[in-house]
């Protein structure tokens, strides 16, 4: 039972990391339509330019301060994924405007592999360590419940934390701010919230800077767990299927559809890994996804599908 | 003015019919062929061959393939890599288990195999639409690199869990030079083009048009999306598990799961919106474009360096190959979103008319 418990806890914290990367994938749909391939190599991009920033930046300033040091690769990050986010919206996705959604998809691909060899060649492709003080040691919990207790990586503890945190953020910006209302209206309709005076261009910088916010989260919390290296962009193709399974446009589903895959994959490994030959983990999502989808077309929360013709 | 059709009356609904209506296009098709067979093998040399002609060629014919499903029938479909898996695995256990399996029969078989594995994952795609699907085929992706990677029976229980083929051959005629290769590929590509091509213009061309413009509207007149859909998945995979074989026995020799990676689905996907969705010229076009682009930037770029007096590193190279591949797919994207064959075909419509536009 304490095995089981570890395995479940395992599992709902990794799947927290996915749904911190899904979530970005989610933002970007719900507010442009545009399924965003690029997320995964914008985790890496954000991750390499907090890694490197927050080896070049104390040294050009001359600060001895970790924290200070790391605040500032931070903010310098963020500068570059609004950057980046600009750029994005005025050569590539204002020019596409209209365009099919499968255009589109392969414009995010081509914006994925130019970011990958673009990030590579400002930063470096060396593996780069991000510190920002995560506690590493593993923790036990309930020890007078199981023998042995419950083993817990402290820093996955964390993680989890801050991708909750995040997601409340989320939430309340997109539900509360003036901002958020008008995200979620160009979300809606397009044209509806142009004509009502919505700057579209505008909006779409913001959504992909927050994408962009999201993915240095996710980029810093995958960094410090697994260094920084160009493996990170494929955590992409790892929370394709959460974002599926909660639904394209369901932020609440890429949480728990991210719990719900990080628990599955775990628990299936170990269970039924042994007899299957080991490694299904790959493919584990993938095809929890295409069941559910056969029952749910729009995912586990995703707005219905109406065919019109 | 070299380019016009008028004065070629048909007389009767066979020539009305053909391929290639217009006597320019078929003169030209065959001085391409004829080139292709005669004028190709003894202008190129080994390298020309081994790392331009038949890649191309062989991923010409998945992009066709590919070109089938997503192109015409409108099903996008991220899971190429895993059918050219099948494709070539399928082949391998039909050529390695039964003695004196004559090649293409073996490859015929694996497409067949790859057939089954594609109507298989096709089948939801009668519920599941467009992200959704995509999404859903990178399962078939991500299941087939495991089970060739983990299941040794599917590699004859090699132990290094790749695989080689050898003695290959054709009626008789040893598969071993490069031109001799490129001939078989050739012969093939040619075959399936052509069945495709008139695949495409007869009903079930039409059936799948339809399902691709709208298939709410073309179930209510009366076309069966089970059957259209099934149908282009199947056609599909047929032609990319045969690539597949292709692939791993003509131009690879031995090779692993990682042969057939995700890379290799997106790779066919960027060929086919390149060169045109929804056009059989459009897959050469496009495998051309994706084939050369990695080896010319690949030999410019240190040039390039040379030239300004900068020593480009290979990793940098390795590195603005992306960038550079990734700009112009964007570009090519913004420019033509209908890919490289629309501008072909605008560039013969002005043809018709040239000099006199008007």
């Amino acid at each position: 039972m304490g095995f089981f418990l570890e395995t479940v806890i395992g599992g709902l914290m990794s799947g927290m990391l996915y749904s911190l990367v899904a979530l970005g994938f989610v933002l970007i749909f719900k507010a442009s339509g545009v399924f965003n391939f690029a997320q995964g190599a914008m985790v890496l991009f954000a991750a390499l330019a907090m890694a490197r920033f927050s080896e070049w930046l104390p040294a050009l300033l001359g600060i001895d301060n970790k924290v200070l040091g790391n605040l500032l690769a931070f903010a310098g990050a963020m500068v570059l994924m609004v950057v980046v986010a600009w750029l994005i919206e005025r050569l590539v996705l204002s020019k596409l405007v209209n365009q099919e959604g499968i255009t589109l998809l392969m414009a995010t691909l081509g914006i994925a592999y130019f970011l990958d060899g673009f990030g590579q060649t400002l930063f470096g492709s060396a593996i780069y360590k991000i510190d920002v003080g995560l506690p590493k040691d593993p923790m036990f919990l309930l020890q007078n419940v199981f023998e042995g207790g419950v083993l817990v990586n402290k820093e996955d503890l964390y993680a989890a934390g801050i991708a909750a945190t995040l997601v409340v953020v989320l939430s309340l910006f997109f539900q509360y701010t003036s901002t958020g209302r008008a995200l979620r209206a160009v979300a809606d309709d397009h044209q509806a919230a142009q004509s009502i005076g919505i700057p579209l261009n505008r909006i779409w910088v913001i959504v992909w800077s927050v994408a962009g916010f999201v993915a240095l989260v996710a980029g810093i919390i995958w960094g410090s767990k697994l260094g920084v290296q160009f493996s990170l962009s494929l955590v992409a193709l790892k929370a394709l299927p959460v974002v599926i399974l909660g639904g394209l446009t369901s932020v609440p589903g890429a949480i728990i559809g991210g719990l719900i895959i990080g628990v599955g994959e775990k628990v299936s490994e170990v269970y039924l890994g042994p007899t299957l030959g080991g490694g299904i983990e790959i493919w584990f999502g993938y095809v929890l996804v295409l069941f559910v989808l056969l029952v749910r077309p729009q995912g586990l929360f995703g707005e219905k599908i109406i065919d019109r013709v | 003015m070299i380019y016009r059709e008028n004065g070629q009356f048909k007389t009767s609904y066979r020539a009305d019919q053909q391929i290639f209506p217009i006597t320019q296009d078929r003169t030209a098709i065959a001085a391409l062929l004829l080139f292709a067979v005669v004028g190709v093998p003894l202008l190129a040399d080994e390298y020309l061959f081994r790392a331009i002609l038949i890649p191309f060629l062989i991923l010409a014919l998945a992009a066709l393939g590919l070109n089938i499903l997503v192109g015409y029938c409108g099903q996008i479909s991220l899971g190429t890599g895993a059918f050219m898996a099948v494709g070539a695995y399928a082949a391998y256990n039909f050529f390695v288990r039964i003695q004196g399996m004559p090649l293409i029969v073996a490859l015929l078989l694996g497409g067949l195999c790859a057939t089954v594995v594609g109507v298989l994952f096709g089948i939801p795609s009668l519920r599941i639409k467009g992200l959704y699907l995509a999404v859903a085929t990178l399962a078939a992706q991500f299941f087939t690199d495991w089970a060739f990677l983990r299941i040794s029976w599917f590699t004859n229980n090699s132990s290094s869990g790749s695989v080689s083929v050898s003695n290959l051959s054709f009626l008789g005629l040893p598969i071993s030079s490069p031109l001799s290769k490129y001939l078989f590929c050739l012969a093939i590509l040619v075959v399936f083009a052509w069945l495709a091509k008139n695949l495409v213009r007869g009903h079930i061309g039409r059936e799948w048009m339809a399902i691709r413009d709208m298939d709410v509207a073309a179930a209510v007149i009366g076309i069966r999306p089970v059957y259209a859909k099934l149908t282009a998945f199947a056609v599909s995979s047929f032609i990319v598990g045969v690539a597949g074989g292709l692939w791993g026995f003509v131009h690879l020799g031995s090779w692993e799961p990682a042969a057939f990676s995700i890379d290799r689905s997106f790779q066919l996907l960027f060929m086919i919106i390149i060169g045109g969705l929804g056009s059989i010229t459009g897959a050469f076009f496009g495998a051309a474009f994706i084939v050369i682009l990695p080896i010319f930037l690949n030999r410019a770029l240190p040039a390039l360096g040379d030239l300004i007096g900068v020593e480009i590193s290979t990793a940098a190279v390795a590195h603005s190959e992306l960038m550079i591949f990734g700009a112009l797919i964007v570009f090519f994207l913004i420019v033509e979103p209908h890919g490289l064959a629309r501008l072909w075909s605008t560039a013969k419509e002005k043809m018709r008319l040239w000099p006199f536009p008007h």
